[in-house]
């Protein structure tokens, strides 16, 4: 019988494997969203500058809405823009 | 004793000594009408995201203060909306966790936190330590599934 040491693999045997999404503002215990920090939110935009939905980032709802509001905010104050092309 | 905080944007093309004129005639407003300035934040000159009123940039000075009441907001804002050297203004009411934060920032305890990617983002360091070998794996997956 072959032990553990004798089987190799060609690939990781963990390939497939789901990794865990979690809430960055729960997990670091962030609990306030600056909007005047353009370069923050902007993980949280696509190249278009639009916001990415929760599915995507992993936030949970209530910080979902807080970004969201923050991103909102700075857009009114020319901190991030609306509608762009070449935002990263 | 709540906290608020104003920003606003002044027109790049007005001299030193007029720019300092406005930031000092809110102050006073402010103060006249009954608030404590908490601390003025000179962000300075900015490339804005978008053209507002054909310029491209502009002075941004950040006001965070506290009064009694709310009853000061509206005469204040009624003033910077005359104001024509005001490009655009924003009062945010900030609760405990943003009082927290800013005083956090004032004191120097957040800190950036250089990214993978060249980008360079801000992570409040204020309760634990960020392990720095989360974060790029995060992103990454989101390169991933936007592509």
């Amino acid at each position: 019988m072959a032990t553990q040491e004798d089987i190799k693999f060609l690939s990781n045997p963990n390939i497939g494997k789901l990794r865990k999404k979690y809430c960055r503002f729960k997990k670091f215990g962030i609990r306030h969203i600056d909007y005047k920090d353009p370069d923050f939110l902007a993980q949280f935009l696509n190249e278009q500058g639009k916001i990415l939905p929760r599915r995507i980032t992993g936030n949970s709802l209530k910080y979902q809405r807080k970004v969201a509001d923050a991103i909102k905010r700075a857009r009114h104050l020319a901190l991030l823009p609306f509608v762009t092309d070449l935002l990263k | 004793m709540r906290h608020y905080e104003l920003t606003f944007i002044i027109d790049p093309v007005l001299s030193n000594e007029e720019i300092q004129t406005i930031r000092q005639t809110y102050e006073d407003q402010i103060k006249k009408l009954g608030g404590t300035i908490v601390h003025v934040d000179d962000m300075g000159l900015r490339q804005l995201a978008y053209p507002i009123n054909k310029r491209n940039s502009g002075i941004y000075y950040s006001i965070e203060f506290k009064a009694e009441n709310g009853e000061l907001i509206a005469p204040l804002e009624l003033a910077l909306r005359r104001d024509e050297r005001i490009m655009r203004f924003l009062t945010v009411a900030l609760d405990k966790f943003g009082v927290k934060y800013n005083e956090d920032k004032r004191n120097g305890l957040i800190k950036k936190v250089q990214r993978l990617k060249k980008k360079a983002v801000k992570a409040p360091e204020v309760l634990a330590e960020v392990p720095e070998e989360i974060i790029p794996e995060v992103i990454e997956e989101i390169a991933e599934e936007e592509e």
